[in-house]
């Protein structure tokens, strides 16, 4: 019985719906990553001198960095179900590109992360006393454009880490220099959303920043994915 | 034998891991409905000729096509194939009813629902279809694994190892799935340690040791009677100690 094989956007959400289905069905990685990014939050908060810097200048900052290393405990799940049993395998020999496999992976990671954020964002505002809208929509927008970057180069790490015996240690290390940029530009634009700078002048050139980096990533990463399955 | 009917080709086949030889240059044609059981001690190369053949590792030389085709070149051709290991391949925490469902959306089978329940059903694992895989027995969630492998009734099926967990009746459902898929024209490469459980079925025998093709057989039709498989038995572990 030959069917009709899917194209790449079908075989990419076809994945992402396995791996979002085994996530619901566990919740495991996602309790884990929340609880992980709230005491962030929470020790972040405590180790604070509110006399020294202000809640608009810091808040970002603590968000992205508790944000990056949650969203890596969260990545580095992504082929861990994969490598168990070898179910890797039967998702390379079925008739799909393995780009569409990395797409759907990095989706599933991205709606993933993206559910961390729906968590943290609000918490991080009421922890900073930050005006919860404008948070939100600021926070928000950056945060969709960071995920983006995030997901795709640490879809790609967590598939290259996995087969290593010190995978816990080499995606960090791997992922995190890449992640710079982005953590960098998030916490630049998302500190001058929050204090209401112009946007044009002082917002918009970091959001470029962002995009152009998840543009290249995301490409590059897809480009490379292939690469990092062959034995 | 004409080019149009042979399924499996493989052509001076080699594959080296850094210093080490897997397979050193195997030449192998298999025809529409023809069945090769493979025999060899562990580390003779079975499992790196059968992961190549489904072109899940490149060769270091050589070629390998599937009617006439590069699996790993061409990503439609990979329905083709069908990939039974001693892995399940499987997910734990999905249903063996999604597990097969999976794979049978990734084939773009029409009704993939209705596609993984005849292939769980073939299986006879009708009643395990809504547990996850984990709550499976080793038996079960082999069967479940042969079910996922088969549900597009694929042309070319590797198997390795595929009695191994089965009990009686899951041992018996496989063999009338396999002896269908051979009357429907399917090419099996079946890999085992039970010389008498690969023969019932095949029409060429090989043992392999150390990534080579030691002996290799074929027959008109199955070697069933006529044929003194406890003398072939015999005469592979004379092959395989010598080897050692």
């Amino acid at each position: 019985m030959q069917g009709r094989t899917p194209g790449f956007l079908a075989a990419s959400w076809i994945v992402a719906r396995k791996d979002l289905a085994i996530e619901l069905r566990t919740r495991s990685a996602f309790l884990s990553v929340v609880m992980f990014a709230l005491l962030g939050l929470v020790i972040f908060f405590f180790a604070w001198d509110p006399t020294a810097v202000s809640a608009i200048d810091l808040a970002p900052g603590v968000l992205w960095v508790t944000f990056t290393f949650a969203g890596l405990l969260g990545l580095h799940r992504s082929f861990g179900a994969e490598l168990q049993d070898r179910a890797i395998d039967a998702l390379l020999v079925a008739p799909v590109e393995r780009e569409a496999i990395y797409a759907g992976k990095a989706i599933a990671n991205a709606i993933f992360v993206s559910a961390v954020l729906l968590v943290a964002v609000p918490a991080v505002a009421l922890f900073y006393n930050l005006p919860l809208v404008r948070a939100v929509s600021a926070l928000g927008l950056v945060g969709v454009l960071a995920a983006i970057g995030l997901v795709a180069i640490g879809t790609l790490f967590s598939a290259m880490a996995v087969n290593t015996r010190m995978a816990e240690l080499l995606l960090p290390m791997l992922s995190l220099p890449f992640f710079v940029p982005i953590v960098l530009a998030s916490a630049q634009a998302s500190t001058r959303m929050l204090a209401n700078r112009p946007f044009v002048d002082e917002v918009l050139p970091w959001l470029k920043i962002l995009i152009a980096f998840d543009i290249v990533f995301a490409v590059a990463c897809t480009v490379a994915f292939p690469h990092t399955l062959e034995e | 034998m004409s080019d149009a009917a042979v399924t499996v080709q493989a052509k001076s086949l080699a594959k080296n891991f850094g210093r080490r030889t897997a397979i050193a240059g195997v030449d192998l044609t298999l025809s529409t409905g023809e069945c090769l059981a493979l025999f060899g001690p562990n580390g003779a190369g079975k499992t790196t000729l059968l992961r190549l053949i489904a072109g899940l590792l490149k060769p270091t030389a050589g070629t390998v096509r599937v009617q006439g085709v590069d699996v790993r070149r061409d990503t439609h051709a990979r329905s083709l194939v069908g990939l039974i290991s001693h892995h399940s391949m499987l997910y734990a925490s999905l249903t063996a009813l999604e597990n097969v469902e999976f794979t049978a959306r990734l084939y773009g089978l029409p009704e993939p629902r209705a596609a993984a329940r005849r292939a769980l059903e073939s299986m006879q694992v009708s009643e395990g279809a809504r547990a996850p895989v984990r709550t499976l027995s080793r038996g079960l969630q082999q069967r479940v694994s042969i079910a996922r492998a088969t549900v597009h009734e694929p042309s070319v099926v590797l198997l390795d190892e595929p009695y191994s967990g089965l009990d009686e009746a899951g041992a018996a459902a496989l063999t009338s799935l396999l002896q269908s898929l051979r009357a429907r024209g399917a090419t099996l490469l079946v890999v085992t340690h039970n010389v008498v459980e690969g023969l019932a079925l095949a029409t060429h025998a090989a043992i392999m040791t150390e990534g080579r093709f030691a002996r290799f057989e074929q027959r008109g039709g199955a070697f069933g009677a006529g044929f003194d498989a406890q003398r072939y038995a015999a005469e592979y572990r004379e092959l395989v100690r010598h080897a050692g």
